[in-house]
């Protein structure tokens, strides 16, 4: 049963599921762009406003189902803010869509509640359901200008491989809960850890669940191999879907893949983390690579993106707080610095027809510094932080990837960050040049002119700013992270969980 | 908390310069030259009156800045620091100076990047915890990569990149290394920090210190540059405008040397050692084959270029050395080399502003045309030979003195650089200002301007050349501390 504070833990949560329904009706009612964004809008806000509530009360258990720790708890204010600066962003990019608007938002906000769900599960069921819920609203979000050829076609791309990935997370489980006989992260990780690896038939099915289980997180981070979808559905997805798509889905995967390998004692297993650190360098190097290659900047993003998430898999691997730490300043750097990029593009695109796509080729941006100085001075900043340059938040998040990964003496994985990151600068100052080069492009129509630009502008101006400013002086972050990730939480965990773990079903062979 | 100020203020008025442009072109430039005038006044102050310190150090500032991984704000500063801080100054603000009538586009923002890549060469030279260093390190490119790139000559966007993945990846090596050294330093002690006294001192096995000195040391030997690391320099140097190519030669050069007197030799005193032989070697290469190269070139700006080979292969010889004369000898050289190789930059960059090219074919001939343009010339080039009474002199020699005490064949081997040095020198005169004038060049002389940023740079030349007593002893007192750091531990 829960109880009042229980409810009062779950305010956030409860929050955004209200926000989305009364967004839906208010459609429903009347039909106002302005309406449905401010009321997201509002949404959103009143679920950042629950978090310290919710944070007084954590840890909390709720029910078994999900686990209201204060690393859940950042994790959530991190996607709410992702949603906010999307739904501004959308805002103004939509201002001129000429089908319908609203809907958008709904969307958006389930998608936001999907991930909320995510990254505070600590039970199978409800990490299957928020995970599901995310990816169904993603894919309506990719596809949302139906009419459009290529925003269908990324969006089916998108539903095809979600669909795979969660029938390979769905098999996985069910090995999973076979031979533990337990969905719940915590309840399977004692008897996870407690038989070493390969003694009996059943740990392999243990193994090969896992296996499946990362495999299909993979999808969703799109690490190498399971990154073909990337670039296309970026550069098919309109571009406040892109950057949320970037930065929501996938942080939310990354985080839950922090706590589950925590809970499950993961890293005694080093089967597992071989597959990971595979996955880590491949990421590194096919998404640099590949990045080097490309003309349009949306798919360049794609592949930057699938190399990022190979830097973040180094802290993941490396383990332990100072690992879980990296984990969450990257991600809150990787947040930032992609929403910012994406929403530079989508600043650039509003004004476009339908027959014109969007400004993501690298053309669109030649000399783009000369008559748009705020937006190609906002990109600079995303993309030199994006390249791990001081001075901006991507070099304290790579500050910390190193930390962690020299802490854990992975080398592998510390050379690959190193030559990752070189490879990279290659292809960000690509584009910087380009903005900077002397002969400016026909003015893009875009922003100006455009009344909703402002939402815009105002978002990308704080992004920028907070870009800067925890690159300069990163102390606060550091200390929230720091007091999030605390190491006393789990025992107080395990001595409020009052219910013992569900027997082991009765269909053992 | 004149520290402080010394770096802040190149970084204000950056700001404020690029914000000045509305006032037409004239008020960045006054702006920053102002600025940067103030910036050595500051210096000199200190070195004048120096606070009340500790040893050699003059001053010191210190704040928390990210105590999560124990990494404070800390700048220090001793003779060593001051004397590179003045070079940075003087330099900045002949660089304002030589890009007055060069830049018309976008004044503001040049100023602007030149600004903040002189503030970030500063912080360099005084931050005293390992992060501050890197994050100064690495933020001083990035607004020297934009000069590059924006305002340089034909092929600036290959030259751009490459300068700045050279320096950009040798540097990630160095954080790599840094990290390593405070974890093992939090190992070996429980105490997290990135404080370089705290550092000092550290015991590793063999092996770890020998691959973490590497680590500083690569990232050193790019900048510095050490064949065969040099190949960014000629590219940087010859496509950046006038101002960057001083900036370069004059303050970001220096900072490469300055990393391996200050971090790679007192941090890992015994790697250092087991790897001053190569080190050396490798020194007396870029002496010779920079010599060499300079010796072979058409493009007076590349010639140039080499010619820095050539000379920073000396304070890396002076600097492993490791010995008082060679130490000085390795500090008056880069003060020498800062200021007659910014002055050939901006001799250079005042031939390519009147002439269009830099083509030395296309030159000759310019000592009729323009005569007190080419005699400052011809005094610049014997400076950079060495000539006795000026500054590389003093420099070359007292390295070569330290040199020989402990590695004489490395040091007869170096002396050939000055044979090296002087053909290439006089070769530069002849191809440039003497013989037929067959282009039919008609010259504006030396304007005023120019004749005033030559006065100066020349005056320390000479200055140092007659009377370096006063930097030696300024310098020495740094340097032997360093000395002791070393032999204590």
């Amino acid at each position: 049963m829960l109880n009042a504070d229980d409810l009062l833990a779950l305010g956030p949560l409860l929050a955004l599921l209200a926000a989305t329904v009364l967004t839906l009706l208010l459609v429903a009612v009347r039909r106002s762009h302005g309406l449905a964004a401010g009321t997201a809008a509002v949404g959103l806000l009143a679920c950042l406003a629950l978090l310290p509530g919710a944070a007084r009360l954590a840890p909390r258990d709720v029910d078994g189902l999900l686990l209201l720790d204060p690393a859940g708890l950042f994790y959530l204010g991190l996607i709410s803010l992702a949603a906010l600066a999307t739904c501004l962003m959308a805002y103004a990019y939509l201002e001129r869509f000429d089908g319908r608007r609203e809907e958008f938002y709904v969307l958006l906000l389930a998608a936001t509640l999907g991930a909320g769900s995510v990254v505070l599960s600590d039970h199978f069921a409800a990490f299957f359901l928020g995970l599901e819920l995310m990816s169904v609203s993603l894919f309506a979000l990719i596809a949302y200008p139906a009419a459009r050829q290529r925003p269908l076609e990324a969006g089916i791309k998108y539903l095809i491989l979600a669909g795979l990935s969660s029938a390979l997370l769905a098999f996985g489980i069910a090995l999973i809960y076979y031979d533990s006989g337990s969905l719940q992260f915590s309840g399977f990780g004692a008897c996870f850890g407690a038989r070493p690896m390969g003694a009996t038939g059943q740990a392999w099915l243990l193994l090969a669940g896992n296996a499946l289980l990362l495999a299909g997180l993979g999808f969703k981070l799109s690490l190498v191999p399971f990154h073909l979808w990337a670039p296309d559905v970026y550069e098919g997805a309109p571009a406040p879907a892109a950057g949320f798509l970037a930065t929501v889905s996938k942080g939310a995967i990354a985080a839950m893949l922090v706590r589950y390998a925590g809970e499950t004692q993961l890293h005694d297993q080093p089967a597992m983390i071989v597959l990971l650190e595979l996955a880590a360098i491949l990421s590194i190097a096919a998404g640099n690579l590949l990045a080097l290659l490309q003309d349009n900047l949306k798919r360049l993003l794609a592949y930057s993106s699938i190399a990022h998430l190979g830097y973040l898999l180094v802290a993941v691997i490396a383990g332990g707080t100072l690992g879980a730490e990296a984990v969450a300043y990257y991600l809150l750097a990787y947040f930032a610095m992609n929403l910012g990029a994406f929403g530079v593009i989508a600043a650039l695109s509003s004004g476009r027809r339908d027959g014109e796509g969007e400004a993501d080729r690298l053309e669109d941006y030649r000399g783009l510094f000369w008559h748009k100085p705020l937006l190609a001075g906002i990109l600079t900043v995303n993309l030199l932080s994006l390249a791990g340059i001081p001075l901006t938040i991507g070099f304290i998040g790579k500050f910390y990837l190193f930390a962690s990964g020299v802490g854990a003496a992975r080398w592998l994985l510390v050379a690959a960050l190193v030559a990752g990151s070189i490879v990279g600068l290659f292809y960000y100052l690509r584009v910087v040049i380009v903005l900077f080069a002397r002969q400016p492009a026909a003015p893009a129509p875009g922003i100006a002119g455009n009344g909703a630009a402002w939402a815009s502008a105002l978002t990308l101006s704080f992004l920028a700013l907070t870009l800067v400013w925890l690159g300069l002086y990163p102390e606060p972050a550091m200390e929230l992270i720091r007091s999030v990730h605390a190491p006393f939480y789990r025992t107080e965990v395990s001595r409020l969980r009052l219910r013992p773990p569900p027997l082991r079903p009765s269909l053992r062979m | 908390m004149i520290l402080l100020a010394i770096v802040a203020l190149p970084l204000l008025a950056g700001i404020l310069a690029w914000g000045a442009e509305r006032f037409g072109p004239a008020a960045p430039r006054w702006l920053a030259a102002a600025a940067l005038a103030a910036d050595a006044a500051l210096v000199l102050w200190l070195w004048v009156w120096p606070a009340p310190g500790t040893g050699s150090w003059v001053a010191e500032a210190i704040m928390p800045w990210m105590p999560r991984f124990g990494i404070a704000f800390h700048l220090a500063a001793d003779g060593l620091s001051l004397l590179m801080l003045l070079l940075s100054a003087l330099l900045g603000v002949a660089a304002v100076a030589c890009s007055w009538t060069e830049i018309r586009e976008r004044v503001g923002f040049f100023h602007f990047c030149l600004l903040w890549s002189l503030a970030g060469a500063m912080g360099v030279f005084l931050a005293m915890d390992l992060f501050l260093f890197f994050f100064f390190w690495e933020a001083m490119l990035v607004p020297m990569y934009f000069l590059i790139a924006i305002w340089g000559h034909e092929r600036r966007h290959y030259a751009a990149i490459k300068f700045f993945l050279f320096t950009q990846g040798s540097g990630l090596l160095m954080l790599v290394s840094i990290v390593v050294l405070a974890i093992a330093h939090y190992r070996a002690t429980g105490l997290l920090s990135f404080d370089y006294f705290d550092l000092l001192g550290g015991v590793f096995p063999p092996d770890v210190g020998f691959w973490l000195m590497l680590g500083f040391f690569l990232a050193f030997a790019v900048k510095l540059p050490v064949v065969p690391f040099h190949t960014w320099l000629a590219d940087a140097h010859t496509e950046a405008p006038t101002a960057g190519s001083v900036i370069l030669a004059g303050v970001l050069l220096k900072t490469g040397a300055y990393g391996l007197l200050r971090f790679t030799v007192p941090l890992f005193p015994a790697a250092a050692l087991a790897f001053a032989p190569v080190a050396m070697a490798l020194g007396v290469v870029g002496i010779l084959y920079g010599a060499l190269l300079a010796f072979g070139q058409h493009d007076l700006k590349r010639l140039v270029a080499y010619t820095s080979v050539s000379h920073m292969g000396f304070v890396l010889l002076g600097i492993f050395a490791w010995n008082a004369q060679a130490l000085n000898g390795a500090v008056i050289q880069m003060l020498a080399h800062g200021l007659s190789t910014g002055a050939l930059f901006v001799l250079v960059g005042a031939l390519q502003e009147r002439t269009g090219t830099r083509d030395l074919g296309h030159l000759g001939g310019l000592w009729a045309a323009a005569p007190r343009l080419s005699a400052w010339g011809l005094f610049l080039a014997v400076a950079a030979l060495g000539l006795p009474g000026l500054g590389n002199f003093v420099g070359e020699f007292l390295v070569l003195l330290g040199t020989f005490q402990r590695y004489s064949p490395f040091a007869v081997a170096a002396a050939l650089g000055l044979v090296g040095a002087a053909a290439y020198a006089l070769i530069m005169v002849q191809r440039a200002f003497h013989g037929e004038n067959r282009q039919g060049w008609q010259l504006a002389d030396c304007n005023g301007r120019e004749t005033a940023i030559m006065v100066a740079l020349a005056a320390g030349i000479v200055g140092i050349g007659v009377f370096p007593q006063p930097l030696l002893a300024t310098a020495g007192l740094a340097l032997s501390g360093l000395q002791r750091l070393v032999g204590a531990s």
